[in-house]
């Protein structure tokens, strides 16, 4: 089974996001990049997959050079091989899903995976995207997946449920937490991940089909109204809440 | 801008909230032109949609897929044979779990730029600026769309449904063009969490951290929501625990919430759980520590043992809202 995982590196979910001079991204200076948190449930579920049915696990990511990094990251979970699709920082998610196609068209993986979407711009666009110009059924936000043979079964969240929706490969799938526990990359493999080649290939960097004219720190005035845990101040709150915000 | 089609979704004989939010967006995006506006329903009656009249909504288009089960590829390419016969140059979806899947098929299929959980939509100089939260909401960004047709779908519970003066609805039927490779993949069965608010959809969210100690308190919170009819959620902490489950995680790698109401009980306020709920209309956090980050950015705050707390406060807000 040939299985192709689309990852992204993105900031640590623990920064704090200063405006960068352009006034449209963030300020890197300072800031951790890591491995997006539910592209590791997808790679993760690509390996149990090689596990069970052999094949090989090829890591992508679209991006700069600093983008080695987190391949190797996926390299240390365990992936096969690397693909660095190298470019400037890809201009919006269609670029992105239009790189990953070009790839996915010569290698034809039974099975690709992404996360269910990527930390930073939160765009929800890229698994859905990519299975349409690849012409493939895709199923997202999946906590849990069944493969047997070519026939694919997956519970994917919803509000106020799941659903459970049936496919067949080759298909493009989106992880959701709950879908797996990923493993931790072990020192010597970690080690040994440094030394596997990673292949590089030039990005078709495309017209954006969106511009972002400004970022911000959205500003919201609260009341920041301190009270103690005496009865009458719970009571205070109780009217607060019901006669000053309306909100009960 | 000269046709917007909003994709609705209906629910129990009748449309869901988030298809009025919509609905009354597309009618401000038209207010100083001459837009029409039309209402998509795929596999359900016009009758469905009758309520869309006292919004404002005068065109409805009703379309079958021939296929009782839900599909997201089928329902894509009809979405987009609606749009491309009625020349659509602005498609409006909601950012739920089913418009979050065809909105970007949709966009591939007619070479659309589409920006996704758009929190805003305004017109400036003819153009349609979004807003739209990243990183969690840590951060927010002013985008628009360069492409002739442009896509967007709006976070439910943000826009207002308003409503409007009543119209007299035309209602047409779309008969779209599918084959099987359309239905490659579909819905086979649905579990609801019966009885249960998930907090995407609820009004007031209560939510414990780690000051809850452990799953066996969580009555206290369950009996803080059930006075506010809300829902319960939880810090990464508690889900990571095992307290909860994940559908009840809010934060940056959980859900996005923004509920009237949000209390945060026992929750310090890491920055990824603040990104999570930041966009709440009133927050409320119950902390033993005064010092806690989530005192920063609340409204209002009691300081001190939620385990006293907590019963009083329900008990009081009995009072409230059973008068």
């Amino acid at each position: 089974m040939n299985i192709l995982v689309c990852i992204s590196r993105v900031p640590d979910t623990a920064t704090k996001v200063i405006i960068g001079s352009d006034g449209k991204s963030i300020d890197p200076k300072g800031v951790k990049y890591i491995l997006n948190p539910y592209d590791e449930l997808a790679l993760e579920e690509a390996l149990r997959l090689r596990e069970k049915n052999g094949g090989n696990v090829t890591a992508i990511t679209v991006g700069t050079a600093e983008a080695t990094e987190t391949l190797r990251n996926a390299l240390a979970m365990g992936a096969d091989n690397a693909v660095l699709v190298k470019g400037d920082e890809p201009a919006d998610s269609y670029s992105v899903a239009v790189n990953l196609a070009d790839y996915a068209k010569k290698m034809n993986p039974d099975v690709i995976f992404l996360g269910k979407q990527s930390v930073d711009f939160d765009s929800l666009q890229l698994p859905s995207m990519l299975a349409e110009i690849l012409g493939l059924p895709s199923i997202s936000v999946v906590s849990k997946l069944t493969i047997d043979g070519t026939n694919v079964s997956a519970e994917r969240d919803i509000e106020g449920g799941k659903e459970v929706v049936s496919t067949t490969l080759p298909c493009v799938i989106s992880a959701q937490k709950g879908l797996n526990d990923p493993r931790y990359p072990k020192l010597p493999d970690i080690m040994k991940a440094k030394k596997k080649p990673i292949e590089e290939i030039a990005s078709n960097n495309l017209d954006a089909r969106t511009v972002v004219h400004k970022m911000e720190i959205p500003l919201k005035e609260r009341k920041a109204k301190i009270l103690g845990d005496s009865v009458q101040d719970i009571e205070m709150l109780v009217t607060l809440l019901h006669e000053d915000a309306k909100v009960i | 801008m000269n046709n917007i089609l909003v994709l609705l979704e209906s629910n129990k004989n009748s449309l869901k909230r988030v298809s009025l939010e919509l609905i009354t967006a597309a009618k401000s995006l038209s207010a100083n032109n001459s837009a029409k506006i039309h209402g998509l329903l795929i596999n359900a009656d016009a009758s469905n949609a009758a309520i869309s009249a006292e919004y404002g909504l005068e065109n409805v288009i009703v379309a079958k897929t021939g296929n009782a089960e839900y599909s997201s590829t089928a329902n894509a390419s009809v979405v987009a044979q609606v749009a491309k016969n009625i020349n659509a140059d602005v498609l409006l979806f909601a950012a739920n779990s089913a418009g979050l899947e065809v909105a970007p098929r949709v966009a591939v299929k007619l070479s659309a730029g589409y920006i996704a959980d758009c929190t805003a939509l305004t017109v400036d100089n003819n153009q349609i600026m979004a807003k739209k939260p990243v990183y969690a909401g840590k951060a927010l960004i002013t985008t628009s769309v360069k492409t002739e047709t442009k896509i967007f779908s709006l976070r439910p519970n943000v826009f207002t449904a308003q409503k409007a003066d009543t119209v007299a609805q035309n209602v047409t039927e779309f008969t779209p063009v599918l084959s099987a490779a359309d239905f490659s993949s579909k819905v086979v069965s649905l579990m609801k969490n019966e009885g249960k608010l998930d907090v995407l959809e609820a009004d007031v969210v209560v939510s414990g951290g780690r000051g809850i100690k452990g799953p066996e308190h969580y009555h206290l919170i369950e009996n803080l929501a059930s006075a506010l009819k809300g829902a319960t959620g939880a810090s990464r902490a508690v889900v990571d625990a095992g307290w909860r489950p994940h559908s009840e995680q809010v934060g940056q790698t959980g859900k996005t919430v923004s509920p009237t109401l949000y209390v945060a009980c026992g929750i310090s306020g890491a920055v990824q759980h603040l990104a999570g709920m930041s966009g709440s209309k009133t927050i409320v956090a119950i902390n033993k520590d005064k010092d806690a980050p989530i005192l920063k950015v609340c409204d209002y705050a009691l300081v001190g043992d939620m385990f006293t707390i907590l019963p009083i406060l329900t008990e009081k807000i009995f009072e409230v809202t059973n008068k």
